[in-house]
């Protein structure tokens, strides 16, 4: 047994290698001055942080976070009851490996074929016109819903995994448990199933929640020049204004963001087992 | 005879061309605690979610205090379950769980409390309301599961395989305590099994399954002492089988000839000679003498002991006859002979008391 240690001990190194130093790299950066030969220079100074309390910046943020919510929702509705036909299939193996398979292509070229679905004569208007539910084409291209389409197609997967994964271990005796006890279907979903998939919903609903709100190139692609979410915001900063400061101080706020979506999720965890 | 609880006519269940229950005609009397057994995959299982409702007959009607509740779902039946799993909910307390049937009528939290806290004095877990399933032992679940199913005060008590995962001591302490319990509650227990042990120290009466049909019901004494037939005779105990030829008819007994030695056995099965029948008794009954014990060996069979187990309280003799048979034999120390020495090889001489044989029509 001496493979395990040492799996251990790369796994660890790779993390602290290229996760911890990096993060400690851009939270250093958060507090340095731009420069525009080195990128970032001395001083300390809290000027990035202080600049993001400015109202552009909370417009773009709860506007990237309305996004978010809408795209996890929209995922959440669908990979549920999508999840629970998966576990219950014979055929699970098969029908995973038709929801990764699409993975294997860029996610931008998937993003960018969108556009022939969702243009003004694009293939979605043309179904919807020729069935004669519109008279005329809908503009969907470049609005808030192509974006979160974009998003939803794209971040479904981080969704489903985590639910499927918890929904085949739920043991689906306790559903007959539960009928013999007296429950009807809303007392067996709300105070049997539900609760019992609670984990894999909240670390899908993580696994969505965040990406969404910095994956910048779908508003890019679907969401046109008016789209400006804090992905692009923090996209801006780095590749356009070229102030890595700024750029690190937003990923740091976002970063803070999620390390509070994971203690609230740890805490709500301690709260269900006691 | 009381008015039947629950009564089952002409019950039927396959699943496509495989039939799993042929033709089950059953009653359940109030407060009697009933057993269902026989070796794995004979249908008692099958049966028992029938009645709760999990599963609906292909043919015949079950009726649950003279309703029928063929198309009745198991939440409309006034049944409840203790499952071979448990199937306890992880995400609950104890409390929560043993709470679960009450909350699903949205029936107030004093009342709840009251009961719960009754629930649980009754299988002895007062202390454990807050605990988390995964803390409790498997006995400790295996009374929750039990506190979880009588809460509602069911007219019967469905209990499947409930003590199979327990090892062997609290498996005779859970025996009693379900026996207690059902006298206490005076409530109507249906209980699967396929430990006959088990269905012979709990049960009022036994119904004997195999491959689908009945084969005997009857108190455990009944079917101890007067198997229906030879699956019965060898399921429930331990049996010595000879197959016999009757000679002749003399009154009461019948003629025979075991081993090459004439005996004569009690007719209890009007016989006639020309018969051939099945002659079971039981390793307790037969007497096992030395050689120097006896002095008149009329109707014993000659034989050789080729294998002691000494149990405590009995020893248990395996002993090969002239024939190549070999017969097991149960030894008590009583004051006929509180020594019970024997060796290995030793000649020995068996014989067993005429009438304590049982006495079935012969079956291919």
């Amino acid at each position: 047994m001496k493979i395990k240690p040492f799996s251990i001990h790369f796994i660890f190194a790779w993390v602290f290698l290229f996760g911890f130093i990096p993060l400690c790299l851009v939270v250093i950066a958060s507090f340095l001055t731009k420069d525009h030969v080195n990128l970032v220079s001395l001083p300390l100074t809290f000027s990035n942080y202080k600049e993001l309390f400015s109202p552009l910046f909370a417009k773009v943020f709860f506007r990237s976070l309305i996004i978010a919510l809408m795209t996890t929702v929209c995922c959440l509705l669908l990979a549920y009851p999508f999840s629970y036909l998966l576990a219950k299939s014979k055929h699970k193996s098969v029908l995973l490996v038709l929801i990764i398979i699409p993975f294997w292509t860029s996610s931008l070229i998937r993003t960018y074929s969108l556009i022939a679905i969702l243009k003004f004569n694009g293939i979605l208007n043309v179904i919807l016109l020729k069935a004669h539910l519109i008279n005329q084409p809908l503009s969907l291209l470049y609005t808030n819903f192509a974006v979160i389409t974009g998003l939803v197609y794209n971040l479904f997967p981080f969704m489903v995994l985590p639910i499927f994964t918890n929904m085949e271990r739920f043991d689906f005796r306790l559903i007959e448990a539960a009928k013999d006890l007296g429950a009807n279907k809303w007392a067996i979903f709300f105070r049997v199933f539900l609760p019992n998939t609670s984990g894999g919903i909240i670390s899908g609903c993580l696994l969505v929640l965040l990406p969404a709100m910095t994956l910048f190139y779908i508003p890019n692609v679907l969401g046109g020049a008016r789209s400006v979410l804090l992905g692009n915001m923090i996209q801006n900063q780095f590749l356009v204004l070229e102030n890595w400061p700024q750029g690190a101080a937003t990923s740091v706020i976002l970063t803070v963001l999620l390390l509070l979506l994971l203690f609230l999720y740890r805490h709500h965890g301690k709260g269900v087992i006691h | 005879m009381p008015i039947p609880l629950i009564e089952m006519k002409q019950v039927c269940k396959s699943y496509g061309t495989v039939a799993i229950l042929n033709n089950i005609s059953l009653t359940v009397h109030p407060g009697e605690f009933l057993t269902l057994l026989g070796p794995s995959g004979c249908g008692k299982t099958t049966l028992l979610r029938m009645i709760s409702g999990f599963e609906q007959p292909s043919a015949g009607e079950i009726y649950i205090n003279g309703q029928c509740v063929n198309h009745l779902p198991p939440q409309k039946r006034d049944v409840h379950t203790v499952f071979q799993s448990y199937a306890l909910f992880p995400h609950l307390s104890v409390f929560e769980n043993v709470a679960f049937a009450l909350r699903c009528q949205r029936i107030n939290n004093e009342e709840i409390d009251a009961r719960v806290d009754d629930a649980l004095r009754l299988v002895q877990l007062e202390a454990f309301a807050t605990r988390s399933i995964r803390q409790l032992s498997g006995g400790q679940q295996q009374r929750v599961a039990i506190a979880r199913a009588i809460i509602n005060r069911p007219k019967v008590l469905l209990l499947d395989e409930p003590l199979s995962s327990l090892d062997y001591r609290l498996r005779k302490a859970m025996q009693y305590e379900l026996k207690q319990l059902q006298k206490t509650l005076s409530m109507t227990f249906v209980f699967v099994t396929h430990d006959q042990e088990e269905a012979l120290s709990m049960s009022d009466r036994i119904v004997i399954f195999n491959h689908g049909h009945i084969e005997q019901v009857g108190t455990p004494r009944e079917v101890y002492e007067t198997p229906a037939n030879l699956h019965v005779a060898k399921f429930i105990g331990e049996a010595n089988i000879f197959d016999i030829d009757i000679h002749g008819v003399d009154k009461q007994n019948l003629l025979t000839t075991i081993e090459s030695t004439p005996l004569q056995c009690k007719n209890t099965g009007n016989y006639q000679a020309g018969d051939k029948v099945h002659l079971i008794v039981r390793p307790e009954d037969i007497r096992v003498w030395g050689e120097t014990e006896v002095t008149d060996t009329e109707g014993m069979l000659p034989g050789k002991i080729i294998d002691i187990v000494y149990k405590g309280s009995t020893v248990d003799l395996k002993v090969k006859l002239p024939s190549g048979k070999i017969i097991n034999a149960s030894e008590f120390f009583d004051e006929d002979d509180d020594k019970l020495e024997y060796s290995p090889n030793e000649t020995v001489w068996v014989h067993w008391v005429t009438g304590w044989e049982v006495l079935l029509p012969y079956e291919n």
